[in-house]
């Protein structure tokens, strides 16, 4: 098959995708509402955060706040595209896909397109209510499109774990009961409060959690200045999640062929 | 009607509603892992709101020495409200199987069914309320007192009747489990929008009217009074009164969505 016509299938399957996450509320409702209801009740509770000695110089919290809600929807958009994969796998459309004359890597690569332009459109949505409610992105828009960036191969990197376990699992249920395990991941970051004002162990554990490096990254533009480390950081902590995810996805795909 | 056909009436609607508790008794002993959304989200949310806001203590006006013990009435509530809203859930699942209708079609009155529902997720809530407790004593909250924790049962059942109430409703407006995450995020919404994270005065922006304005703001304020402090029936009779009102009033809308269901 020609690299033209691989690409043609990615771009269908990742619209599929997308139009799949349109026409189903509760897909899609996860992805926005959680975040902006979390962001909304957490800036008005822990507001007065940035009061206490050691917090960075921000223009408010809901400042600070903005990039962890951004990577809250990725990690949620990585857990949908996950269901929607595993409720094709139940409901036989991927079989029809390996039946077909595509590569496999495709089915796996057009999902994560769709999760890609559904993080890309999580990425505007928070742009345009941190802008509607007062947020100030110090670095104008090209910071703004460095937010959207990072956003969009952030729910791609998330998106291929998704995938995984849906691909090892086959079952909706199994990739929706981890759910819980998002907000685990996300307490265990800088993605709510800067890190050095998280009580241990949280404290320690986020050192190491490549989300943390994610969340500053996004962060950067809003809250303070492009920083060439913290951006490298960034990337690196995506491509730890992606090979991760890419690699256990590979995997689970080559053992569903085997056991058929 | 007579005296003697109104106990019989009584007593009759007395055994319905304890055959209905006693099957949502059943269903949780042979799906144990029912239980677990209940239990699972709301310990996270304790154990990681703890990690990240710990430190939250520590500003001017702030009126509790630990975290933990400011934050665990949300987390028993946040339990009470998931199992009140996995009511919504399992009823939605009766009407798509068909056998509530059966249940309508019977000659029980519809607020003995409804009593039914409610009851039962009152006393299931009872089950994410003592993990959840032990887990908080596990971490260091400080018990509340024989009284404390009296009102903390209390608050923990009665909000499991106003979200099974508000669940129910929607089950029989929309009729499939779909909506349950209408039924949880509705709960969410009103258990956060109070004195969750903060106390009243350290809130900020429109958070700070909501929670003066949201009934449960006085649920949780009832419920926490002896994890940090004493107990005073001052800070308990706001509480019984929002939940006495949710109550009635959510009832009353499911009430009228189960009397406008068919039959």
């Amino acid at each position: 098959m020609s690299p033209a016509t691989t690409l043609r299938v990615i771009g269908s399957l990742g619209a599929r995708a997308v139009k799949q996450t349109f026409r189903r509320p509760q897909l899609m409702a996860p992805l926005l509402i959680f975040p902006t209801l979390l962001l909304a009740i957490q800036t008005g509770g822990a507001g007065r955060a940035i009061d206490l000695p050691g917090f960075p110089v921000v223009n408010g919290f809901f400042d600070f706040m903005l990039a962890g809600a951004m990577i809250q929807s990725t990690l949620l958009a990585g857990n949908t595209g996950g269901i929607a994969l595993a409720v094709d796998i139940e409901t036989g459309f991927t079989d029809r896909l390996l039946a077909a004359p595509i590569p496999r890597f495709t089915i796996v690569a057009g999902r994560l397109v769709g999760t890609a332009v559904l993080g890309a459109l999580t990425a505007v949505w928070f742009v345009v209510i941190g802008l509607l409610f007062g947020a100030e992105i110090n670095e104008g828009p090209l910071g703004v499109l460095a937010m959207i960036g990072l956003v969009t191969l952030s729910a791609t990197a998330f998106g291929s774990i998704g995938a995984a376990i849906a691909l090892r699992s086959g079952s909706a249920s199994v990739v929706q009961g981890m759910f819980p395990l998002v907000f685990v991941i996300l307490f265990l970051s800088s993605a709510f409060f800067p890190q050095e004002l998280l009580l241990e162990p949280a404290r320690t554990i986020a050192e190491l959690n490549p989300l943390s490096y994610i969340v500053e990254a996004v962060r950067d533009p809003v809250i303070g200045a492009f920083d060439a480390t913290n951006l490298l950081e960034g990337l690196g902590g995506l491509a730890i999640v992606a090979t991760f995810g890419v690699t256990l996805a590979a995997l689970a795909m080559r053992r569903r062929l085997r056991i058929g | 009607m007579t005296a003697g056909t109104a106990q019989l009436s009584l007593r009759s609607s007395l055994h319905t509603i304890a055959a209905m508790v006693r099957r949502a008794s059943n269903e949780l002993l042979r799906v144990p892992g029912a239980a677990i959304p209940g239990i699972l989200a709301p310990t996270i949310f304790f154990l990681g709101l703890t990690a990240v806001f710990g430190n939250l203590t520590n500003l001017p006006g702030f009126d509790a020495d630990s975290y933990e013990s400011f934050l665990i009435p949300v987390t028993l509530m946040q339990g009470a409200g998931f199992t009140g809203a996995a009511t919504g859930v399992n009823l939605a699942r009766d009407i798509e199987q068909g056998l509530f209708d059966r249940f309508l079609a019977s000659p029980t009155p519809r607020w003995v069914l409804l009593t039914g529902l409610v009851l039962s997720a009152s006393m299931r809530a009872l089950i994410p309320g003592t993990v959840l407790f032990m887990v908080a004593l596990a971490t260091g909250v400080e018990f509340p007192g024989a009284l404390g924790l009296l009102i903390a049962i209390a608050a923990v059942m009665g909000m499991a009747m106003v979200a099974s109430c508000w669940a129910i409703a929607i089950a029989l407006r929309f009729k499939t489990q779909s909506a349950a995450p209408l039924m949880q995020s509705v709960m969410l919404a009103l258990i956060l929008t109070t004195t969750a994270y903060a106390p009243q005065e350290l809130l900020t922006g429109w958070l700070y009217d909501a929670a003066l304005i949201n009934p449960a703001t006085h649920i949780v304020e009832a419920a926490r009074q002896g994890f940090i402090g004493d107990v005073s029936w001052a800070e308990t009779w706001p509480g019984i009164v929002a939940l006495l009102g949710l109550v009635a009033l959510l009832a009353a809308l499911a009430l009228r969505g189960m009397r406008r269901t068919a039959y």
